[in-house]
C-alpha cells in the first residue's frame, strides 16, 4: 500500500540532492575553521607541514607579549567602537525613523557608502584627511575608522527593529506622566533592545576582525591583532596565532550560546508565569 | 490643549513649542550620526576625488595643481592590465557566488522558519573567526607539503607536489569562500519572501518547474540577486587581503595597488584615482539598483 | 446519476501523525457546483489541494475523468485553481496574468489576444489589461484570478475560499456572479468555504466535512432540513439542539427525555432507551403561556434582540441551556422575565441518531 508514486519518488530524490548539496557547502565553509584549529596543535614552528600533536602553543601563547599586546589593543578598540557606534547608531536609528527633517534622505544614502564602497577606499580617504589636517595616527584614528563603518551597520540593524506604527508607545508613556528621558529609558530602549544587542554584536565582530582600516590608519607604534597577522604572513603565521584565534572563536560562540540560552530560559520562565 | 486654539499662524509660542517638541529631539537623535557621516564619510570621499586630480611631487608629496596625470597613468598597460584582471576576478567571484549561493539560499528558504534561521546562523559562525586565519588555512591545506598534496601523492594522482599556493586559482577559491555568505543572505531573504502559492499557481496553470523558475521565481527574486551582485562584486573588486595571503604578493589587484600608493611607493593622487574608479563603479551599480528597488530594502546585514 | 468527473476513493492524508483526511469517498459530477464546507482544520482545503496536485495522497486514489492522477504533477493535470489569496503574479499585469497558461502552452499570440479579451469581458475587466495586481481592488483581483484559471478551459475549477478576503457586500455580489458564471460555462466547480450561508446560496451539492470525514453529502435543502448528524445540525444555520434518550415510541412520534425537559419529535428506526439528538430551527419554535401536552419545557424569557428582519428571543430553560427563538415580530404577550412553555410541531424538528464521536 505504501507504494510511492512517480511524483513522490522524484520529490524525495530532489530532497536528498538538496541535503547533499547543503552538507557540501557547509563543509567547505567549515574547512578553514577546522584546519585553523587543527594546526594550532601542530608541533612545528612554522606550520609548513604536520609534525605531530602538541599543546605547547596554548602554553607559550601567553608568553608571547607581541601577540597578547596586539590582542588587548584590538579588544580595547573593539569595545570602544562598539559602545560609540551603538550609542550613535541607536539615537540615529530612532531619529531617522521617527522624525522628518531636511537632508534626511541624504543622511540615509550616506549611511550606505561605508557599507557598500570597498573598505580600502574609505580607509584611504580617511588617511588622506588625517594626514592633510595633521591628525596623528594611532588608536584615535583607528577608532574613528572602525566607528565609521560600524555606525551605519548599527543604524540599519536597529532601524529594522523599530516598529513602523509611529510613536504610540512613547505617547502612551508620556500620557501616563513620564517625561522624555524616562520614556526613553523605560519604554523606547527596552522595546528596541534586541536590535541594539545584535548591532553591538555586529559592531564588535566587525571591529575585532578588521584589517584594512586598521592597517591603513595604525600609527608606527601599536598594531591590532589582524594587522600583526597580516605582517606575519610573509614569514609564515605561527601556530600560537592559530591557538589564539581558536580560543577567540570558541569564546565568541560560547557567548552566543550563553546569550541564546539565557534568552530561552527567560522565555520559558515568562511562559510559565503566564500559565499560572 | 484646548481644541479651539485661535492662532491663525504659528506665533512665537507655537514655534518655541515646535522647537522643544520636534526640532530638539530630532537634532539630538539624528544629529550625531549625520555629523559623523558628513565629517568622516562625505568630506573624505569628496577630498579623495579632489586629490585624484592633483599630481605627485618628486618626494611623493601632493602638488596641488590640477592634472589628469593619475588618470592617464591608469591607462598605462601595467595598471590597465591589473584593473582588467581585478574586474575579471570580481566577475568570476560574483558569478560563482550566485550560481553556488542561489540553490543553497533556496534550500534554506524552503525549510521551516526556525530551522532556516538555525541554518543561517550556521553560515555566520565561521565568519566570526579571523578572516586572515581562515585564508591562511587554505594556504596550510594546499602548501607544497600540505595535506592536499600529500593525499594526491599518496593516491598516486601526481608524482611531485603541485604548486597551488600563490596562484590565481587559490586566490579565486579564497575569494568565493570569503564572499559566499554575502550572496546567500540577500538571496535567502528574497526567496524566503516569495509566496509558495505563486509557485503553486504557476504549476497549476501548466508551467513545468523549469518554466516556473524562469518566469516567476527568477523575476520575483531579482532584487535579491542584484543585492547579492552588489554585495559580492564591489568588495571583491577592492579586497587585497585575499591576494596578499593566498597570492603571496605575486598576485596584484586594484586593492593591492591602492594600498601600495599609500605605503612605500607614495603616490597619493594615483591611489586616489584608483579609489575614484572603484567609487564610480559602485555608484553605477547602485544607480542601476535604485531604478528597480529601494536602497533601504537591500539586505546588508 | 450524471457521470463522475472527479472520483475520490478511500483518500487519506496525514501530516506526520496527524490524520487530516480519513478514508474519503466522493464522486463529483460533471457540471455541478459542489461545495466542501466545514470549520477550519476539517480537511477541506487539503482535499482540494490533493485534487490539484499540491499535496500527495497518503493513501487511496483520485481519478479525474476516470484517469488516476497520482503520477501527475499539478502542471500536468486538467484542473485549475483559484487561490485563497488570489496569488496573482505581482510582476505581471492583468493581461499577462490571464494569458499565463496559454503562453506556457505556446498558443499563438493572436489567439491568446482574442481569448484573453473574451475572458476579461466575461469577468467585466475589459480596459484593465495594463494594470498591475497592486493597483486592483480585492474584487478585481478575484476576477483576474478566476479569469486566469478559466482561460485554460479546465475540466474542473477548484476554488479555495476565494471570497474570504472580501467584505460582506462584495462577497454577496461575487457569490451570485460566480454561480451565474458556473451555470453559463457548465464547468464543474469544487468550492471550499467555511461560510455555511455561502455554501447554501451557491451549491448544487454540499459536502459537510468535520474532522477529516464527510458528515453529510446532499443538496442545500436536504442538508438544511434534514441534518444527519449533530455536527451538521449545529454547523448549518442556527439551531437548538437537545441531547436526550427516547422515552416512548408511537409510530413515528417519539417522546424524548432531555435535561431541559420532555419533548416530541418524529423519526423512524429509534428504540426506547436510545440516546439521540433533536434539532429544531429557531423559526419553528413556539411558546405558550400554558403547558402543552407532550412537552415539558418551561423557561424564562431572558432578552430580545432586534435584527431588522426578525426579533430573536432567548429563553432560559430549566437546565440552564438557552433556547433561541425567532419571530417576525415580538410577541405582545411575552415580556422579559415571563415564564413560558416552549414547544413545536414534532414534524418540524429533526431526530438525529447518535453517532460515535
Amino acid at each position: 500500500m505504501n507504494h510511492l508514486t512517480k511524483v513522490q519518488r522524484k520529490r524525495r530524490a530532489l530532497r536528498v540532492l538538496g541535503d547533499v548539496y547543503a552538507v557540501l557547502i557547509y563543509t567547505v565553509l567549515y574547512i578553514p575553521v577546522a584546519v585553523m584549529m587543527i594546526f594550532s596543535f601542530n608541533n612545528q614552528r612554522y606550520n609548513y607541514y604536520w609534525n605531530g600533536f602538541t599543546t605547547q602553543w596554548y602554553e607559550k601563547l601567553f608568553n608571547n607579549s607581541a601577540i597578547i599586546d596586539s590582542l588587548w589593543y584590538s579588544v580595547i578598540i573593539a569595545v570602544l567602537s562598539t559602545v560609540i557606534s551603538v550609542v550613535v547608531g541607536t539615537l540615529g536609528a530612532l531619529g531617522l525613523k521617527r522624525y522628518e527633517f531636511r537632508g534626511k534622505k541624504l543622511v540615509n544614502s550616506m549611511l550606505y557608502i561605508p557599507i557598500i564602497v570597498p573598505e580600502i577606499v574609505l580607509a584611504v580617504a580617511l588617511l588622506i584627511i588625517f594626514m592633510t589636517f595633521g591628525f596623528s595616527l594611532g588608536m584615535g584614528s583607528i577608532l574613528i575608522g572602525h566607528c565609521t563603518f560600524c555606525i551605519p551597520y548599527a543604524v540599519v540593524t536597529i532601524k529594522g527593529r523599530i516598529s513602523g506604527d509611529g510613536n504610540s508607545l512613547e505617547e502612551a508613556s508620556m500620557d501616563l506622566g513620564a517625561n522624555r528621558m524616562q520614556t526613553f529609558f523605560r519604554v523606547t530602549l527596552p522595546s528596541i533592545m534586541p536590535g541594539v544587542m545584535s548591532a553591538a554584536f555586529l559592531a564588535f565582530t566587525l571591529s575585532i576582525d578588521d584589517v584594512v582600516m586598521s592597517n591603513m590608519l595604525a600609527g608606527a607604534k601599536n598594531s591590532t591583532l589582524p594587522v600583526l597577522i597580516l605582517s606575519m604572513n610573509k614569514s609564515g603565521i605561527t601556530p600560537d596565532v592559530n591557538a589564539l584565534t581558536t580560543l577567540m572563536i570558541l569564546a565568541i560562540v560560547a557567548a552566543m550560546l550563553l546569550s541564546g540560552g539565557v534568552k530561552a530560559l527567560l522565555a520559558r520562565r515568562a511562559k510559565r508565569l503566564e500559565a499560572e | 490643549m484646548s481644541g479651539k486654539t485661535k492662532a491663525k499662524r504659528p506665533g512665537p509660542g507655537m514655534r518655541r513649542r515646535n522647537l522643544r517638541r520636534n526640532t530638539l529631539p530630532a537634532l539630538a537623535q539624528a544629529g550625531p550620526v549625520s555629523v559623523w557621516m558628513i565629517v568622516f564619510v562625505t568630506l573624505p570621499t569628496l577630498f579623495i576625488i579632489y586629490i585624484s586630480f592633483m599630481s605627485r611631487g618628486v618626494f611623493g608629496d601632493v602638488v596641488y595643481e590640477f592634472s589628469l596625470e593619475s588618470y592617464q597613468t591608469l591607462l598605462d598597460a601595467t595598471y590597465f592590465k591589473v584593473i582588467l584582471k581585478s574586474l575579471r576576478v570580481a566577475v568570476f567571484t560574483t558569478m560563482a557566488c550566485l550560481v553556488i549561493g542561489y540553490p543553497f539560499a533556496y534550500y534554506i528558504a524552503r525549510k521551516p522558519r526556525e530551522q532556516a534561521s538555525r541554518l543561517i546562523m550556521l553560515i555566520m559562525i565561521p565568519f566570526w573567526t579571523n578572516s586572515l586565519m581562515r585564508l591562511n588555512s587554505w594556504l596550510l591545506l594546499f602548501q607544497t607539503s600540505g595535506p592536499v598534496n600529500n593525499f594526491l601523492q599518496w593516491a598516486g594522482l601526481t608524482d611531485s607536489p603541485i604548486t597551488f599556493i600563490y596562484t590565481d586559482g587559490l586566490v579565486a577559491l579564497g575569494m568565493v569562500t570569503n564572499m559566499l555568505p554575502f550572496a546567500v543572505l540577500p538571496l535567502y531573504s528574497t526567496i524566503e519572501k516569495l509566496e509558495k502559492s505563486l509557485l503553486e499557481a504557476s504549476s497549476d496553470l501548466g508551467a513545468s518547474p523549469a518554466k516556473t523558475f524562469m518566469r516567476i521565481t527568477l523575476p520575483l527574486t531579482f532584487p535579491g540577486i542584484f543585492s547579492a551582485i552588489i554585495l559580492t562584486f564591489i568588495p571583491a573588486l577592492g579586497i587585497y587581503t585575499v591576494s596578499d595571503i593566498l597570492g603571496g604578493g605575486k598576485v596584484l589587484y586594484i586593492g593591492n595597488i591602492i594600498k601600495n600608493q599609500f605605503g612605500q611607493i607614495r603616490n597619493w593622487p594615483l591611489g586616489a584615482a584608483l579609489s575614484v574608479l572603484l567609487l564610480a563603479i559602485t555608484a553605477l551599480l547602485i544607480f542601476i539598483y535604485t531604478r528597480f528597488a529601494k536602497l533601504e530594502d537591500m539586505e546588508v546585514v | 446519476m450524471a457521470e463522475a468527473i472527479v472520483t475520490l476513493t478511500d483518500v487519506e492524508k496525514s501530516f506526520g501523525s496527524n490524520l487530516v483526511v480519513q478514508k474519503m469517498n466522493l464522486d463529483i459530477e460533471a457540471g455541478e457546483f459542489l461545495t466542501l464546507l466545514g470549520p477550519s482544520g476539517c480537511g477541506k482545503t487539503t482535499t482540494l489541494r490533493m485534487i490539484a496536485g499540491f499535496e500527495d495522497t497518503s493513501a487511496g486514489s483520485i481519478k479525474v475523468q476516470g484517469e488516476p492522477v497520482e503520477d501527475k504533477e499539478p502542471y500536468q493535470r486538467d484542473v485549475n485553481t483559484v487561490f485563497q489569496n488570489y496569488s496573482l503574479f505581482p510582476h505581471m499585469n492583468v493581461y499577462d496574468n490571464v494569458a499565463y497558461g496559454l503562453t506556457i502552452k505556446k498558443v499563438p499570440k493572436d489567439e491568446i489576444k482574442t481569448r484573453v479579451g473574451k475572458m476579461l469581458e466575461l469577468v467585466q475587466l475589459t480596459g484593465y489589461e495594463k494594470r498591475k495586481p497592486d493597483a486592483l481592488s480585492g474584487g478585481q483581483k478575484q476576477r483576474v484570478a478566476i479569469a486566469r484559471a478559466l482561460i485554460n478551459n479546465p475540466k474542473v475549477l477548484l476554488l479555495d475560499e476565494p471570497l474570504g478576503a472580501l467584505d460582506l457586500k462584495l462577497r454577496k455580489q461575487m457569490q451570485l456572479e460566480l454561480k451565474r458564471l458556473q451555470k453559463r460555462l457548465g464547468i464543474t466547480f469544487v468550492y471550499v468555504t467555511h461560510d455555511q450561508e455561502e455554501a447554501l446560496t451557491m451549491s448544487d451539492r454540499i459536502a459537510v466535512m468535520n474532522g477529516g470525514v464527510i458528515d453529510q453529502l446532499g443538496s442545500p435543502k436536504e442538508i438544511y432540513d434534514h441534518p444527519k448528524t449533530r455536527f451538521v445540525a449545529s454547523f448549518i444555520g442556527e439551531s437548538n439542539i437537545f441531547d436526550g434518550t427516547v422515552q416512548a415510541v408511537d409510530g413515528t412520534l417519539l417522546t424524548v427525555e432531555t435535561p431541559a425537559g420532555l419533548m416530541q419529535t418524529r423519526g423512524e428506526g429509534f428504540a426506547v432507551g436510545e440516546a439521540m439528538h433533536i434539532s429544531i430551527r429557531p423559526e419553528h419554535l413556539l411558546a405558550e403561556k400554558q403547558p402543552v401536552p407532550g412537552f415539558d419545557l418551561a423557561g424564562r424569557v431572558k432578552d430580545f434582540t432586534y435584527l431588522g428582519t426578525a426579533v430573536k428571543t432567548a429563553i432560559d430553560l430549566k437546565d440552564g441551556t438557552e433556547a433561541k427563538f425567532s419571530r417576525i415580530e415580538q410577541d405582545a404577550e411575552c415580556a422579559e422575565g415571563d415564564t413560558v412553555y416552549v414547544h413545536w410541531k414534532p414534524e418540524k424538528s429533526v431526530a438525529i441518531k447518535k453517532t460515535a464521536g
